[in-house]
């Protein structure tokens, strides 16, 4: 099982830049998450893992504020980025998320050219002083979602005119150059095809120089190949968190070994 | 490729997610102002509908309460049947001239029997008294000849600068200025009103009575116009409603998907949006000068507005049938039922809760309707009832939104006040009709 | 015969039809319903369309080409002299037809009696005094050739009358009969009555272009009539518009059409903005409760008829900026103006503009937003970045259509902005536009032949080809921009 191969990464300690304690996320009257406690570490890969609808989203949501978006949906717990609770009433969350930027599942490219596409994060939140600054942090952005040989001709192409793989590097592209701590990325394979996803994968493995990547994929052998740290949800609990060879080779929960093992899921 | 991200970047970013750095505050700002925009559009919004209901309602409640005054009179034989045997015909010869003086001198004499001080001469106290009242009291002589030689107590309207003095319109300070009434004349009004012999009430004739001639505001009402709305509205849910689902069955389950339904189509999408005013330049063209129909009658306002209302209800019945999911079509379809069948059996009942509304909601537009009809006649002045369907349909009549325009190109002001009070008129039965269409989709309305 | 018993008789012929076609059909298969091909109702039906629908095609054919012969052959009767007397060949119709309906009434009130009506002369009798005595009032004396055309018109009525009832009570008797001849077991009842349906549905389908049809074609031919009497160059590009009825008048649009733009504008200006940040605020900020009370309270304002909103101009908004902006300001003292039209018309667009966008800003897809969100952009930055930009082509085209319903509003123009033509930039000054022109010139006693009266198909027509061409170009525009984006 080629596949299942875990990658032999040496892991050290290394600093935790979000830290979730007991956070409960209601949507009115369901109790989606409960009781989740996880470190992101500084410059790692950590996936979310677990079968459909076990809330691996919606925690992933809660860690950039997306959930404020929504009304019926209601957090409890601490989540801190560095110390700081990011739900605290002091905080922008608009603030947060420039810290903490986000990838989706569905590539959203907007109705504007590449350029403009990939320029809107720094553009809003000032990150240029000049047209030049801002062409580099563009390219800058682009070559390291590993986009850029394949758009250089065409910045003034509308984005959705990509295809669907070039379409989500574009997206993360986006959020790259708004120089996010944090990247956290939502089953962002789900609507490519094999090849894509090959190239988006390798991407998120070379991103983890810079960042701390939190992904959340329905495939475990996704998690397996890029990941450090696995966390395994299950019915809105974090059953098991660790080290990613530890869960996919020596799990100490049942419901982890039955989810790897294909029995659940 | 240098990582210089972080270092060359010129954000003053605050390290810590507490404290708003400068730039955010500003963002925030702009934010606020933004948000504020919505906020202030809504209320424009609001407050515009708020000011247009109060200046009607200010202007036009009024029109429902009238001021009369009650009298004795003498139907003295000598005036009004001077042969004196109650032949009905002799007595119609005595026109309404006849019945003025009879009139005036009551009313003299009573004023004078009351012990009111005055000093107005005859002719200004005979002004008082609307011009509409010699011919209701002939009227009412007509209908019962038995009352000539009787005295009869009567309400009749007064004229209307009295009647705005009662409402307000008409000050002392105006009157000094109006040719058409005088200071006196409102004082004696007022007298007249403490001893209990003039009164302002609630005015039926304002909904019943037909249109008054210019000087005679008072009398005016909207017994016709609401009867010409009436017929309108009979003849356009008559036509638009079979013709619009005829129409809306045979595009949605039927058509071919050709050249034709697709002109057609966009046909009928570019019908909903011509001015209504052409379609009136079509009616006085086709319905008129071409097929020699009357002009004023409802019956040629009620095509015009079929005409119109035709593409609200056919894409409304169309949206309807479109919600029946398939899998009832199906399912008749699977038990051997023709698609005819399919259709009318299943597809329609389903779907008639939105058909209706889409009905309600066209017809509402047309009652509102007012530029086309103006082509077509409907601005005449028209007295006469129009008879009972289907005769009824080809004599002249006046509808109420027309019947507005009509009153505001009167330069008398009580007009205002009268067509704002067909407007609250107009609004009502506007009202009753969204209503219930609220009601039917509140009540009916299926989710698939 | 009065056309309702013609109807009614046909009608009951029909229902006759229904129950004999289903008798014949049950009894053709020994009272066996299962063995006909169709249920038995079908065949009843059969029958009653058969009798029915072809008698009252007939009929509606019939009623609209017997006016039309009857008046051909008339006019034929009455010698120029007369015409050239009364004015124009209409007018002595019009005659015509008074006095014929007049006998009618005569009749009808037991006044005279058919023979003494037919055998009227004008050198024995006062037409005009004795159609007054019971009611009927003519304008003029009746001359002899009238009275002759009327005597005619009337007797032609009555003979087309009467072969009309014949021609229709037969026509449904033979149906009847055909249709119940047919009837056995083995016709297919059914399939008949669905295919007589099917081609009723299709009838129904075509009125929509006939409508158009008969727009186009009503407004085109009496614009050719116009342009005959009236240079089409005078027209287009006249700068004065002074219409009189002796004759010389000056018909020039450019006036009328930039009241008409002016006030467009302003009226845009109003409600584009308003309409589409209540729009937004609507979409994007609003609470539940706040949508729940104010979405509805605004589609009010979309309900309202026209010609409140005129009164409202009239009334209320005219004297307000009068008094308060154009006295003070010394651009005027006009009520009505440019100005006021604009407003109020701003305020019946303000729902239109604001359900066609939040419609469209609705469109838009969430993921987008959440894209938005997930870069730290505040709302009001992903709402003009984001969400406006992909709305675009849906908000270009909502204003191109408000643009075209101000265009073509009526009430509210006739009532707010006056009737003086003036090429003038004050908004504060009265102006006219198309539309209220067209009601000007249409309304009341008009002489179908005269340049004045005709002016208005003209400038119907160009109303048309432009609130026309601005959809046309509303759609176009919209699909332009999708195709970029797809």
């Amino acid at each position: 099982m080629n596949d299942m191969r875990v990658t032999e990464r040496t892991v050290t300690d290394k600093q935790i830049k979000m830290k979730a304690r007991k956070v409960q996320v209601f949507y009115g009257d369901n109790h989606a998450i409960k009781d989740v406690d996880v470190d992101i570490e500084d410059k790692t890969v950590t996936a979310f893992i677990g079968p459909s609808g076990c809330g691996k989203s919606t925690f992933l949501r809660c860690l950039n504020r997306m959930n404020d978006t929504i009304d019926v949906c209601r957090v409890e717990g601490e989540i801190d980025l560095e110390g700081e609770d990011i739900y605290d009433a002091k905080v922008d969350p608009v603030q947060l998320r420039a810290k903490v930027g986000m990838v989706f599942q569905k590539p959203n490219p907007f109705p504007k050219s590449i350029y403009d596409n990939v320029a809107y994060g720094p553009r809003i939140h000032g990150l240029a002083r000049s047209k030049a600054e801002l062409d580099e942090i563009v390219e800058k952005s682009l070559r390291r979602a590993a986009i850029w040989n394949e758009v250089k001709d065409r910045l003034q192409a509308p984005g959705t005119g990509l295809s669907g793989g070039q379409q989500q590097r574009l997206c993360i592209a986006r959020a790259v150059a708004t120089s996010p701590e944090v990247l956290l990325m939502d089953e962002p394979c789900s609507a490519l095809d094999p090849i894509a996803t090959a190239q988006v994968e390798e991407l998120i493995d070379e991103l983890r120089e810079r960042f701390s990547v939190v992904i959340v994929t329905h495939s475990m052998q996704q998690a397996a190949r890029v990941s450090q740290k696995t966390a395994f949800f299950h019915l809105g609990n974090l059953v098991e968190f660790g080290e990613t060879s530890k869960i996919f080779t020596n799990p100490d929960d049942p419901r982890t070994e039955s989810y790897i093992t294909g029995r659940i899921g | 490729m240098t990582d210089a991200t972080a270092g060359s970047a010129p954000r003053t970013p605050a390290r810590s997610l507490f404290a708003e750095d400068a730039r955010t505050k500003r963002r925030n700002r702009a934010e606020a102002r933004f948000r504020a925009y919505g906020l202030a559009a809504v209320v424009i919004g609001i407050l515009a509908l708020i000011m247009l209901l109060i200046s009607i309602l200010s202007n036009g409640l009024s029109s429902f309460r009238q001021t009369y005054v009650t009298f004795p009179v003498e139907l003295a034989e000598a005036r009004l049947d001077p042969q004196g045997n109650r032949n009905p015909e002799e007595i119609a010869a005595v026109t309404t001239f006849g019945y003025l003086p009879v009139m005036a001198m009551a009313f003299i004499e009573h004023v004078d029997a009351m012990g009111i001080e005055h000093d107005l001469s005859p002719q200004e106290m005979a002004a008082m008294i609307s011009g509409e009242a010699p011919a209701q009291l002939r009227a009412m002589v007509l209908a019962n000849p038995d009352l000539v030689g009787q005295t009869v107590t009567l309400e009749m309207l007064v004229n209307g600068r009295i009647d705005g003095y009662f409402k307000g319109r008409v000050t002392m300070a105006s009157a000094e200025r109006d040719n058409n009434v005088t200071p006196g004349q409102l004082v004696l009004a007022q007298a007249l009103a403490d001893a209990g012999a003039m009164e302002t009430r609630f005015n039926w004739n304002f909904i019943t009575a037909p249109d008054a001639s210019g000087q005679r505001p008072e009398a005016a009402g909207l017994g016709v116009a609401i009867i010409g709305s009436f017929y309108m509205m009979l003849v356009v849910l008559a036509l638009a409603l079979p013709i619009g689902v005829a129409a809306s069955i045979y595009l949605e389950e039927f058509a071919p998907k050709n050249r034709l339904t697709d002109i057609i189509e966009v046909n009928i999408s570019n019908l909903a949006a011509v001015p209504s005013i052409v379609f009136g330049i079509l009616g006085l063209a086709i319905f008129i000068n071409f097929a020699g129909l009357p002009q004023s009658a409802p019956i040629v306002g009620g095509l015009v507005l079929t005409l119109m209302t035709l593409p609200t209800i056919i894409i409304a019945t169309r949206a309807s049938l479109r919600a029946v999911p398939p899998s009832i079509r199906e399912a008749a379809l699977g038990v051997g039922a023709s698609k005819m069948q399919a259709v009318f059996h299943h597809v329609l009942p389903l779907a008639a809760p939105g058909i209706l509304t889409g009905t309600i909601i066209g017809l509402a537009q047309a009652l509102g309707e007012t530029a086309p009809l103006l082509l077509i006649g409907m601005v005449a002045f028209v007295r006469e009832y129009p008879a009972a369907p289907l005769d009824g349909l080809f004599d002249p009549a006046s509808a109420l939104p027309v019947q507005v325009y009509n009153w505001t190109q009167r330069s008398d002001p009580a007009f205002v006040e009268r067509a704002s009070g067909a407007i609250i008129v107009l609004l009502v039965f506007l009202v009753f009709m969204n209503a219930v269409a609220i009601m039917l989709r509140r009540r009916f309305e299926r989710r698939w | 015969m009065p056309l309702l018993w013609i109807i009614v008789i046909v009608l009951l012929l029909g229902a006759a039809g229904f129950v004999l076609g289903r008798q014949r059909a049950v009894a053709s298969a020994g009272g066996d319903a299962r063995i006909l091909h169709s249920l038995p109702n079908y065949y009843g039906t059969n029958v009653l369309i058969l009798s029915v629908v072809p008698a009252l095609l007939v009929m509606a054919v019939w009623l609209i080409i017997q006016p039309m012969v009857i008046e051909s052959r008339v006019t034929g009767m009455i010698p120029e002299a007369a015409i050239e007397e009364a004015g124009s060949r209409s007018l002595v119709m019009s005659d015509v037809r008074r006095v014929a309906d007049g006998l009618d009434t005569a009749i009808a009130a037991g006044a005279l009696t058919p023979e003494q009506a037919r055998g009227m002369r004008t050198e024995l009798t006062d037409v005009r005094a004795r159609l007054g005595e019971i009611g009927v009032a003519l304008g003029g004396e009746v001359s002899s050739e009238v009275l002759a055309a009327a005597q005619s018109y009337r007797g032609l009525k009555r003979s087309g009358n009467l072969m009309m009832t014949v021609a229709v009570l037969a026509l449904a008797a033979l149906g009847l009969a055909y249709g119940y001849i047919r009837t056995n077991r083995e016709f297919r009842a059914r399939n008949a009555v669905e295919v007589a349906i099917l081609a009723i549905l299709m009838l129904a389908s075509t009125i929509a272009i006939l409508t158009t049809v008969g727009i186009v074609f009503s407004m085109l031919f009496e614009t050719f009539n116009f342009f005959e009497l009236y240079p089409w160059r005078e027209f287009f590009f006249g700068l004065e518009w002074r219409p009189s009825f002796e004759g010389g008048s000056d018909l020039g649009l450019i006036p009328l059409l930039w009241g008409t733009l002016y006030v467009s504008v302003i009226a845009l200006l109003v409600s584009v903005p308003i309409g589409l940040f209540a729009a937004i605020y609507m979409a994007e900020y609003a609470g539940k409760r706040m949508r729940a009370v104010a979405k509805p309270l605004l589609e009010i304002l979309a309900g309202i008829p026209t010609i409140v909103y005129g009164l409202f101009a009239l009334i209320t908004v005219g004297p307000l900026l009068r008094d308060y902006f154009a006295a003070p300001l010394g651009l005027g003292s006009s009520s009505s103006s440019v100005m006021t039209a604009g407003v109020v018309m701003g305020i019946m667009l303000i729902p239109f503009v604001s359900s066609l966008s939040d419609d469209i800003i609705n469109a838009v897809p969430q993921s987008l937003r959440d894209g938005s969100y997930g870069l730290g952009a505040t709302q009001s930055e992903t709402v003009r970045q984001v969400i406006l930009p992909a709305a675009l082509p849906g908000i270009v085209g909502a204003v191109l259509l408000a643009a075209s319903r101000a265009i073509g509003e009526t009430m509210i123009v006739v009532l707010g902005a006056g009737a003086a033509a003036a090429l003038s930039l004050n908004p504060f000054e009265a102006m006219t536009t198309v539309t209220v022109k067209i009601v000007g010139q249409l309304t009341g006693d008009t002489d179908f032949s005269s340049p004045e009266a005709l002016v208005a198909f003209a400038l119907g027509l160009t109303l048309f080809v432009l609130t026309l061409g601005l959809n046309v170009l509303a759609l176009y525009i919209v699909r332009k921009y999708r195709e970029q984006y797809e």
